[in-house]
């Protein structure tokens, strides 16, 4: 918040640094961020409900994101995503049961090029396989 | 900083690569680096030390042919090796001086052959965070020239000149939205940046800021000093993180350098530039929307006008472009407008980079001339639909374009040809479908997407799209019937000319398109409860495990 002067219209920024910091944003960081940069409290809250990439849960140890964007898509990332889910028995967004793997989609992380993508823990893997993703998900299950 | 000391260090950078016999350039690209270009670099590194050879190994940008990857380029010989792990690394070392590795040698000849790159004519060259290296290519020598030889007004002129229009797929002509910044009074005036390509598909202005950031900065400056701003704004994609550190970098350099500052070249233009963070929300590409969300509020349209080049960012003139359109200003000013509008074709000038994905044999980033045949983009730069399959339809603008068939493919590239068969430009995502899509899918996929990207300002946009995702997927699970087709179109309809802004106006796009060309698809699904590409699952729908 120093580095952006305590600007108010630095919210988004203040916010995406506590979520990187403490993995989701919860009640109590909401509050001290809105009163440290004098907004309203609805306001913060109305920014974190309304972009995607901000989280009030928090994730689970590992994170795997599937991409759904239209070239992934396309490449049969639907089918990855209902593996997935499948295997995990979690919906999109939600986390197991022992906190071990959270489940994600993207909107589009730009390595259209190697359609399907799955982002392990961030990490891009291009042209993903059933199989392959599905080797990550049980290695993950017992780390 | 002055002309001088450019060509200075230009030289400085010539004479230091002149030290070395070759160059080897490591793409360092997302695609590329996703499969272990990192690796490679270091490998080659280690080969090159161990060799005794005099090698530069250098880590650059996207080299356009992403199925390629990883990729690697040897000069002066202009050598293109393709799928190279770090296994091949001291191979590639010892045939320096020698007879090029044919085993990972690829021909590209074909692929680049039809290309113009302006935009892209660093990409692979440089590395881009070394400011040295994009001045070595001419760099900030436009901003200089401009600031030191040209007025406001006539940099203004030379744009206008050169027929550049916004590359974000509006189509805006470029000098006129400066000129109409320009006239605006107040002497607080902002540049802004979209850097929120959030159509999902596209990725060139993700390549542009990581592979030659110094460009898009170059070009916001030379913005600035013609409508007379000294604050910029560059609104990037949370999620693109290496293109956030890529800017700021750069940033960081060109202030080092004195060309981001005060007092720039020792006249009385002043300029800084932020970054600032988008958080995933598409609508945020919308002008209006994008600057509340750099105000930080929550990125809702704002009905047009006032027009932000009148009343922007906190009420000031605020001009807005995209990454493509900043990254086409240095060329234009270095080389005249005149230059520029001898490309392309009667009412779309230039070139235009397209990221080419799906089925197709090359995927990745393509410049081409305005006015080319899609056909040739398809057949010869991409090399055709790969295992056999046949091409049913080519998806362009993301999801506020639309689905061209196999039989308007000899269209030329154009705002206005695309316009007229029912698609839009956009940002440039081309994605290929091949027999294996189901038209009707792909529509509801898109409209899902607008569903869920939609801000909920307006009613048309916030409830006309989910009712057509709900007749979409009725038909998709063979429900549908004949009324619902129609209720589908008058839908459209009014979604297009009721909605507040480009979003909602945008979204029957893809249904209308796919409609309009791949009906009987439709009617497939309806009538005979068949789908055509076997994509539909017409008898239990997919039951999600909660």
């Amino acid at each position: 918040m120093r580095k952006n002067g305590f600007a108010r219209h630095a919210l988004i920024e203040t916010l995406h640094t506590v979520q990187s910091a403490f993995g989701c944003l919860d009640d109590d960081s909401i509050r001290f961020v809105a009163r440290s940069l004098r907004v309203p409290l609805s306001q913060a809250y109305g920014v974190v409900t309304f972009y995607h990439y901000f989280s009030l849960k928090p994730p689970g140890k590992h994170t795997m994101t599937i991409c759904a964007g239209t070239a992934c898509y396309i490449k049969g990332s639907d089918k990855l995503l209902a593996a997935a889910q499948q295997k995990l028995h979690i919906l999109p967004g939600q986390t197991t049961e022992d906190g071990q793997i959270s489940l994600m989609t993207a909107r589009c992380v730009g390595a259209c090029s190697r359609a399907p993508v799955m982002l392990c823990d961030g990490e891009v893997a291009g042209e993903t396989t059933g199989e392959h993703m599905l080797e990550q998900l049980e290695r993950w299950a017992v780390e | 900083m002055t002309i001088e000391e450019l060509e200075q260090i230009a030289e400085s950078v010539r004479l230091e690569n002149d030290k070395y016999d070759f160059e080897v350039n490591v793409c360092m690209d997302l695609a590329c680096a996703s499969q272990g270009a990192g690796q490679l670099r270091e490998a080659l590194a280690r080969a090159a030390d161990a060799s005794g050879k005099n090698v530069l190994i250098r880590r650059t940008g996207c080299m356009g042919p992403c199925s390629n990857g990883p990729m690697v380029r040897v000069d002066p010989e202009e050598i293109f090796y393709s799928h190279v792990n770090a296994s091949n690394a001291e191979a590639i070392v010892n045939s320096l001086g020698g007879e090029p590795v044919s085993a990972l040698q690829c021909d590209l000849n074909e692929h680049f052959d039809k290309q113009v790159r302006v935009v892209l004519e660093n990409a692979g060259h440089i590395d881009p965070e070394k400011i040295d290296d994009y001045i070595a290519r001419d760099g900030y020598k436009a901003l200089l020239t401009a600031l030191t030889e040209m007025t406001p007004n006539g940099v203004i002129h030379r744009i206008t000149e050169s027929g550049l229009r916004g590359r974000g797929g509006g189509g805006y002509p470029t000098g006129l939205k400066w000129g109409t910044v320009a006239k605006a009074g107040g002497d607080l005036k902002y540049v802004v940046c979209n850097g929120d390509e959030g159509d999902p598909g596209a990725f060139m202005d993700r390549s542009v800021m990581e592979g030659d950031p110094h460009r898009v900065i170059e070009g916001m400056a030379i913005a600035a000093y013609a409508v007379g701003a000294s604050k910029g704004f560059i609104y990037v994609r949370a999620e693109y993180p290496v293109a956030v550190s890529r800017l700021t970098t750069a940033l960081r350099e060109a202030r080092r350098r004195g060309l981001l500052g005060n007092s720039i070249c020792n006249t009385p233009f002043n300029f800084d530039v932020e970054i600032r963070l988008g958080a995933g929300a598409f609508v945020c590409g919308e002008e209006t929307a994008l600057l509340a969300s750099i105000e930080g509020r929550r990125g809702t349209p704002k009905p047009r006008p006032p027009y932000p080049a009148v009343s922007g960012l906190w009420g000031k003139p605020t001009l807005i472009n995209n990454v493509e359109t900043y990254a086409n200003i240095a060329p234009i000013v270095r080389n005249g407008g005149r230059w520029f509008a001898d490309m392309g074709s009667e009412r779309s000038k230039g070139t235009k980079v397209f990221a080419l994905t799906g089925k197709i044999s090359n995927t990745g980033l393509v410049e081409v001339p305005m006015g080319i045949k899609l056909r040739e983009i398809i057949d010869v730069i991409g090399g055709g639909v790969p295992d056999g399959h046949t091409f049913k339809a080519v998806q362009t603008g993301g999801p506020s374009g639309g689905c061209i068939p196999a039989e308007m493919l000899d269209l030329g590239v154009s705002y206005d040809a695309l316009m007229a068969v029912g698609s839009i430009m956009g940002s440039g995502g081309m994605i290929v479908m091949d027999d294996t899509s189901c038209m009707v899918n792909v529509a509801r996929f898109f409209v899902e997407f607008c569903m869920t990207e939609s801000c909920g300002k307006c009613i048309p946009c916030r409830a006309g799209t989910a009712q057509m995702f709900t007749l979409l997927t009725r038909i998709c699970e063979g429900k549908g019937t004949m009324e619902d087709l129609d209720q589908l179109v008058s839908l459209c309809e009014t979604i297009k000319e009721t909605s507040l802004c480009g979003l909602g106006m945008t979204s029957p796009n893809p249904v209308l398109s796919t409609l309009k060309y791949f009906k009987n698809e439709y009617i497939e699904h309806i009538v005979h409860k068949r789908c055509p590409a076997g994509v539909c699952n017409m008898e239990a729908p997919v039951e999600v495990v909660a």
